[in-house]
């Protein structure tokens, strides 16, 4: 029962550590909390469902697809809202309120496009496949979802620790000036960054929507609210801090629903990220440094 | 030459950092750029770099005009800074450090450069795989230096390499810096110690609120009444 709990929590709490992670990325490079990324998660689920509905491709291919729209969509966001107040030095809450302003546009467009109703997967979409191992069962569901959560969220990792675009991208989160006195275009790892985080972001959605079946305009609230939350939780701008903040949230929620009552989900799992932050107030990997520059 | 500005104004918002300032740096020379507090001494460097835009005047860098060049462009065509403060990149170990010097270049002689890098600064070498936030500041000066040298630069801007370090750091620091000249590297130095600054260049200038007061050989900058009351504590 406890084991099987732990893998439900696993699959949950790896989509909120991938949104997270896409959250806290932008944060940490743009300096901007892109309150769009719920609506850009939304639109990748859609972009999902769009394909498997059209053309009938595997879950694999719809990931992509909903990874390839939403990171467009992101790049576009950053391209319309944010760089235009980015050029004349506007810091922090100007391009967040920017961000509501295309998350209301996109969301408004869904609704205009695909009502309000709810939408899933064709019953056939997902095999009802399970496995045993020893007293657990996976349902291939949750080993589609874990798996490429935590592919994608290690590929990140790999490439922002291993590779010179990674690396530069590092180099602008901690000083875009000093970045540009070693020849980074910085102007494109910020492009490089909104479409590589948004991208997760529709990986995100796209894994929410096959795991609840359920898609619909407004599904982008309650993660953000959560993304928020996480981030703040792991460190502002850290990756490990989203990665870890996303499981902790994750199990939170379902231990809470398991064990004490569905009806305290939220209020259980929220109060617990409130007494983590009494406790280390700049979040778990936070610090309380400044960028410079 | 292979940099010269001309007639350069540089402005904040309304403070004219700059106010016309006219130098030049020929192949091959060290050129010491001096001037007290506020004078606009990293204001003409961040100008060179691109950091910052002109408003009126024309830089040009071996016979092409770079007035208005992207930082990137201008690194790529071979302009290093130093900046002041060092600009170490804290969270990046020190070995990724080097190794972003070299954004700019294809750098399928990676391994070997920063094996030379590493014998010209033993203590990097130890540290190689540690954060660079843990480097003391001696040792945050030598990776700025290295960094730059990973870009392999034929003009290198330094901005006050001597701050915050002792005198036998800075004594070490400028050896290591006639030494990058005498490779072929041109240099221009801005120093608040402008004993030590003229003592390696061959020619200086004096900056004062934005515009060139004084030009002169260095040896004869070190022997002005001027320059010794102002900035040689006479
Ligand atoms: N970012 C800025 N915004 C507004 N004014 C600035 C800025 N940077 C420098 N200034 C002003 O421009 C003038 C020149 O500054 P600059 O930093 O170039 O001097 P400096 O010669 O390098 O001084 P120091 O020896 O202290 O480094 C000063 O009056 C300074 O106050
Ligand atoms: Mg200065």
């Amino acid at each position: 029962m406890f084991l099987q709990q732990f893998v439900n929590a696993l699959a949950l709490g790896s989509v909120y550590a991938l949104f997270a992670l896409g959250f806290t990325l932008i944060f940490g490079v743009l300096e901007v909390i892109t309150l769009a990324h719920g609506a850009v998660f939304m639109i990748g689920a859609f972009a999902g469902l769009t394909v498997v509905t059209k053309f009938n491709v595997s879950p694999i291919t719809a990931i992509l697809v909903g990874m390839m729209v939403s990171g467009m969509l992101g790049w576009l966001i950053d391209l319309v809202a944010v760089r235009p107040l980015r050029k004349r030095k506007f810091h922090h809450l100007a391009p967040m309120i920017a961000t509501i302003g295309c998350a209301t546009i996109i969301i408004n467009v869904a609704q205009g496009i695909f009502g309000a109703e709810v939408y899933r997967f064709p019953f056939d979409f997902m095999p009802a496949m399970s496995y045993n191992f020893w007293a657990i069962q996976l349902t291939l569901l949750q080993i589609i979802i874990v798996g490429v959560a935590l592919s994608l969220m290690m590929m990140i990792i790999f490439l922002l620790n291993r590779t010179k675009w990674g690396k530069a991208v590092r180099a602008v989160a901690e000083s875009p000036r000093t970045a540009a006195l070693l020849g980074i275009p910085v102007e494109r790892v910020f492009q490089i960054t909104a479409f590589a985080a948004s991208a997760l972001g529709g990986a995100a959605g796209v894994l929410t929507g096959i795991n609840f079946n359920a898609i619909h305009a407004f599904m982008g609230g309650p993660i953000m609210h959560r993304g928020i939350a996480v981030i703040i939780l792991g460190g502002m701008g850290d990756i490990r801090g989203a990665v870890l903040g996303g499981l902790i949230l994750g199990f939170a929620e379902i231990m809470s629903v398991a064990y004490l009552s569905s009806d305290f989900r939220d209020a259980i799992s929220f109060g617990l990220l409130f007494v983590i932050l009494l406790i280390r107030p700049a979040g778990i990997f936070g610090s309380n440094l400044e960028r410079k520059g | 030459m292979i940099l010269e500005l001309k007639e350069v104004y540089v402005n904040y918002n309304h403070i004219q950092a700059l106010q016309g300032i006219s130098l030049n740096v020929g192949e091959g020379e060290i050129v010491a750029l001096i001037g007290a507090n506020g004078a606009g001494k990293s204001t003409a460097l961040n100008a060179i770099s691109g950091l910052l835009k002109t408003t009126s005047g024309k830089i040009t860098y071996a016979g092409q005009d770079i007035t208005g060049h992207s930082p990137q462009a201008i690194v790529r065509g071979g302009i290093i800074q130093v900046p002041e403060g060092r600009a170490i990149l804290t969270t990046l170990k020190v070995r990724e450090n080097l190794e972003m010097g070299a954004f700019t270049r294809k750098n399928n002689r990676m391994k070997e450069e920063m094996d030379d890098i590493f014998t010209r600064f033993p203590v990097l070498r130890a540290k190689a795989e540690l954060p660079a936030g843990n480097l003391s500041g001696g040792e945050q000066q030598m990776l700025a230096l290295g960094r730059a040298l990973m870009a392999k630069p034929k003009l290198l801007l330094m901005d006050e390499p001597s701050m915050g370090l002792s005198p036998i750091l800075v004594r070490e620091i400028f050896h290591i810096i006639t030494e990058i000249n005498k490779q072929g590297t041109s240099i221009l130095l801005v120093e608040q110690n402008a004993q030590m600054a003229l003592e390696i260049s061959g020619r200086g200038y004096v900056l004062e609120t934005g515009r060139i007061a004084l030009e002169d050989s260095s040896a004869n900058l070190l022997h002005n009444e001027k320059v010794i009351h102002a900035y040689l504590g006479g």
